[in-house]
């Protein structure tokens, strides 16, 4: 049996008390959390429970290290008393039995392991994009003649579109959360224009729509630098918020900063006869973020 | 020569002088001489010469490309300021964001050099070179802040971040709102100053204009519910305290309650 050690009454003195503050403290917590409209109550109730936690804490160790007695005993391992018998059931151990030794049980399930292992690090390759399906990609709801409405289903006239404002717009009658439907409008001077010669016509009276889609990683395009005076200030662009992605709108949406890939895809535009915007095609590119082979197909 | 009494001297001289030199007052605006005799108009026109004409032309024409180089055959400078009106002028010289060092860099918040009549003086003279818009007369009282919350989400924190905070945009900082008064909102987003777009009447009327600068005060103010905001520096103060306080704190418990008794 352990012998008993020195009486501490001291210490003993000190871990009451520090327990009783702890519970003082606890009773503090609950008075504060009951008094309503206390200043710096939040402040107080985390030092109530606080102080309360710590005297608990304190009131633990000096009962480690002072009221519990601990004693240290060695005690030497006897000499093995026959060493050629127990070599020899030793022996008799590691030959005895069949094919599955310990060895290779453990190679086995280690291989098991490591393999299964392996696959497992190999299988989201399956979603690494719609390697076979990507037509479903290329479907967005503009086509040739489908209005410009805003957000609240008012069509967009070409004179309210002014030029240092940047307008979001959706097709008319289609669903606006699809990815491939709101586009950003802007207006840029006719002169300033640098539009790749097939898109000649897509922007009649400098009015220019390109997909609010950030071809990088799909985020909304909702930042755009629109100069004040342009001889020494950076030119007009549309960006993106999340990796800043930058896009020149004057040239049919070229990235000029950013880690996106692909051009921001434009949408031909057309003014009818009562000055409302209209599509005058689809997309000069698919919307959104890159798959593989997303060159190769056209938004229908 | 006695090396340690000499440089302990020289040290002295360049410490004075630069003390010196430092303790004028920065000037930076070119006056004319007895300006209280002169009148508003005459007076705005003198400090436009001095300070402006550089840039903007002596004509308030702009400096904008061949055949109109500017002082020294600088091109390319400064826009025309006919027809900004007091709006523009009143919100550049407000902010200290005109007069500009370098016409190539982004115009920042700065200390205003002009007393507040000088600054009187130059937007009556840039108003009254043609007519344009004047001076805005902002109620933010009579705006909601939840509204105002809406369309500043919706206009403009695409850049200016969801509560003013500032950020970047690719070529340019765009400045946090947490100095702004309502005026210089108001200004702001009818002017549309460097790369931030421009915001008619159209766009965000007037009223929405109330609303938006009542949600941009509400956020100069935050209440703080339930804790300190510790400057609002963001989320960093949990981690801070967990990590570097609370961490080390316990470590060092751990430390204590674990060394062994000697002997």
């Amino acid at each position: 049996m352990v012998p008993s050690g020195s009486a501490s009454p001291r210490s003993e003195v000190v871990v009451t008390l520090l327990l009783l503050a702890g519970a003082a403290c606890a009773i503090a917590f609950i008075v504060i959390y009951a008094i309503d409209g206390l200043a710096h109550q939040t402040q107080l109730l985390g030092l109530a429970i606080g102080l309360s936690l710590g005297f608990i804490a304190a009131a633990l160790i000096v009962t480690s290290r002072r009221l519990v007695v601990t004693e240290e005993i060695a005690e030497e391992y006897p000499e093995p008393e026959h060493p050629d018998e127990r070599d020899a059931i030793v022996e008799v151990v590691h030959e005895s039995g069949d094919r599955l030794t310990r060895k290779r049980l453990l190679g086995t399930a280690a291989g098991a392991a490591g393999g299964a292992l392996g696959l497992a690090l190999l299988a989201p390759a399956a979603s690494l994009g719609p390697a076979l399906e990507t037509s479903s990609l290329y479907r967005t709801p503009w086509l040739r003649g489908r209005r410009l409405v805003d957000d609240k289903g008012r069509p967009l006239r070409a004179d309210d579109i002014e030029a240092s404002n940047f307008y979001t717009a959706y097709p008319e009658g289609a669903d606006p959360g699809q990815m491939s439907a709101p586009v950003v409008v802007v207006r840029l001077a006719p002169a300033q224009l640098e539009l790749p010669p097939e898109r000649s016509g897509w922007a009649p009276e400098g009015l220019l729509a390109y997909s609010k889609v950030c071809t990088h990683a799909g985020c909304a395009i909702s930042l755009y630098r629109s100069p004040l005076f342009e001889p020494v200030q950076p030119g007009p662009a549309l960006v993106c918020p999340c990796h800043y992605s930058t896009f020149n709108p004057a040239s049919g949406g070229a990235v000029v900063f950013g880690p996106a890939g692909r051009p921001l895809p434009q949408l031909p535009l057309a003014i009818d006869g009562r000055r409302e915007l209209r599509a005058a095609g689809n997309f000069s590119g698919p919307v959104g973020p890159s798959w593989w082979g997303v060159r190769k197909g056209r938004p229908t | 020569m006695r090396t340690r009494p000499l440089l302990a001297g020289a040290a002295a001289f360049v410490l004075l002088a630069g003390g010196i030199a430092y303790a004028q007052p920065p000037s930076g605006i070119v006056r004319p001489t007895s300006e209280s005799t002169r009148s508003p108009l005459e007076l705005g026109a003198q400090l436009f010469a001095g300070n402006c004409a550089s840039c903007h032309g002596s004509d308030a024409a702009g400096v904008t490309s061949p055949p109109q180089p500017g002082a020294g055959d600088i091109q390319g400078q400064g826009p025309s300021l006919r027809g900004v009106g007091a709006l523009a002028a009143d919100f550049y010289l407000r902010t200290g964001y005109m007069p500009l060092a370098n016409a190539h860099e982004q115009p920042t918040r700065r200390r205003v050099l002009l007393t507040s009549a000088e600054r009187r003086a130059l937007v009556a003279y840039i108003a009254s070179l043609s007519p344009g818009p004047g001076i805005p007369r902002p109620h933010p009282e009579r705006g909601s802040v939840s509204e105002g919350m809406q369309l500043f989400t919706q206009h403009c924190a695409g850049c200016h971040q969801v509560v003013a905070q500032g950020g970047v945009v690719s070529g340019a900082r765009v400045p946090p709102l947490t100095r702004v008064s309502a005026v210089e909102i108001a200004e702001a987003v009818r002017i549309g100053p460097y790369v931030m777009p421009t915001f008619s009447k159209r766009a965000i009327s007037d009223d929405e204009l109330d609303s938006i600068i009542a949600y941009v005060k509400s956020t100069q103010r935050p209440e703080d519910r339930g804790g300190w905001g510790i400057g609002h520096v963001g989320p960093v103060p949990e981690g801070m305290v967990a990590w570097l306080i609370a961490g080390i704190a316990l470590v060092i418990a751990c430390a204590i309650i674990g060394t062994r008794l000697r002997g």
